[in-house]
């Protein structure tokens, strides 16, 4: 569904195609070999769905702004592990100048993905920034982060997913979305059960040597 | 000798007693496994960010606000990494909605403040975030020990440390003006 406030703006349409429900899934593929932090609302929602709440994903429900520095933080203490971070557009500008702090470390095992759907989708799809000129892909790259990509038609996709996995620098992808909902998927909203499970996940996968 | 180069001898020994605890702290936390130092560049905290950046063993990471720190240790402390934030009191204030995340997901959580806005302070700027930074970080769940004296520092840290890593619980030392000297203006 296109929320009223974009009703006879064309050129807003034309750059937000995709549906995260299937570009979400498609971006990432197998998710398996993947650690995961999604920002609140939308974000967490694709993620938490994509592993069917299962442990290898940290999805904020609150704490507006934190993904991109919990994912530094993990991919720092993880350097065998690839950490994706997903965040809305609206969680990112809360907190841009994680992309600075993330691209002077430049971590190689740190991809950050902006579901960008130009809109607060959790508190009614007021437009956001990203919808009224701003490119958080240019603040990316203007941040030092070396890989950089962005994705508004499915036949970008690959590239992306070829970047998530191949990758010897940070990554920042946008991938423009609809204004539309993420997966109506219940997930486990306590934020500790969520930390010691990712961790017992952790443990588990370390003693099985993996 | 004259009594000028005796006075700047006295003074560098002074200087060098004071910060005697800053390389005992680092020491400490080195001990301890802390391998991801997050911070706000601060001249109270020159000591442990120096030692930290000139360790090729730990991250030593420059944020651009207080906040990010928060989530950060966070994201360590999932991947089994031990981190501490060392912030200015001013920083703070920055932190107060991301302290959610460590209070609801009940993370360990260690974090290092030099004070200001504290005893002897001559900057009227500072006097807000002084007063209020127990208060604050109280409410969210942070709790607040002072370290007014050098000889107190490592033992507090240590004491600190325990109740974060083995109590599991969120603690900010304050290093206050008393012990860290007040800026002069």
């Amino acid at each position: 569904m296109i929320m009223k406030a974009n009703v006879g703006n064309p050129e807003f349409d034309e750059r937000y195609v995709l549906d995260r429900r299937e570009a979400v899934p498609a971006l990432v593929g197998g998710h398996k070999e993947f650690l995961f932090i999604a920002g609140l609302a939308g974000t967490a929602r694709d993620v938490t769905s994509l592993v069917n709440d299962g442990p290898s994903a940290y999805g904020l429900g609150g704490a507006m702004g934190a993904a991109t520095m919990m994912g530094l933080g993990l991919a720092l203490a993880r350097p065998d592990r690839t950490v994706i971070a997903f965040c809305g557009d609206g969680e990112l500008l809360m907190n841009v100048g994680s992309l600075a702090t993330i691209g002077v470390r430049n971590p190689p095992n740190l991809r950050i993905v902006c579901v960008d759907n130009g809109h607060y989708g959790e508190t009614g799809y007021q437009r956001s920034h990203t919808s009224l000129g701003v490119d958080l892909e240019k603040i990316a790259v203007g941040s030092g982060i070396r890989r950089t990509l962005t994705i508004g038609t499915a036949a970008e996709l690959p590239k992306g997913s070829k970047l998530l996995r191949e990758s010897e620098d940070a990554v920042f992808i946008l991938m423009r979305v609809k204004p539309t909902d993420p997966p109506k998927f219940k997930r486990t909203l306590d934020p500790a059960v969520c930390r010691v499970r990712f961790k017992a996940a952790l443990a588990d996968a370390a003693r099985a040597g993996g | 000798m004259s009594a000028a180069v005796h006075a700047e001898s006295r003074v560098k020994a002074k200087e060098a007693a004071r910060a005697g605890w800053q390389y005992e702290l680092y020491d400490l936390l080195r001990r301890n496994n802390f391998t991801q130092f997050a911070y706000v560049p601060d001249a109270g905290h020159t000591v442990l960010i120096n030692e930290s950046l000139a360790d090729a063993e730990v991250e030593s990471i420059a944020l651009t606000t207080e906040e990010e720190g928060v989530a950060m240790m966070a994201g360590a402390e999932l991947g089994g990494a031990r981190g501490v934030l060392l912030m200015q009191s001013s920083g703070a204030g920055n932190c107060v909605n991301l302290l959610s995340l460590i209070a609801g997901g009940r993370f360990p959580f260690l974090t290092l403040l030099s004070m200001r806005g504290d005893f002897g302070e001559g900057n009227p700027w500072q006097m807000p975030m002084g007063r209020a930074v127990e208060p604050v970080l109280e409410a969210m769940s942070v709790r607040c020990l002072r370290v007014d004296r050098p000889e107190d520092v490592v033992p507090v840290v240590s004491a600190a440390i325990t109740m974060a890593f083995q109590g599991g619980e969120a603690v900010a030392v304050l290093l206050t003006q008393k012990l860290i000297g007040a800026k002069a203006f």
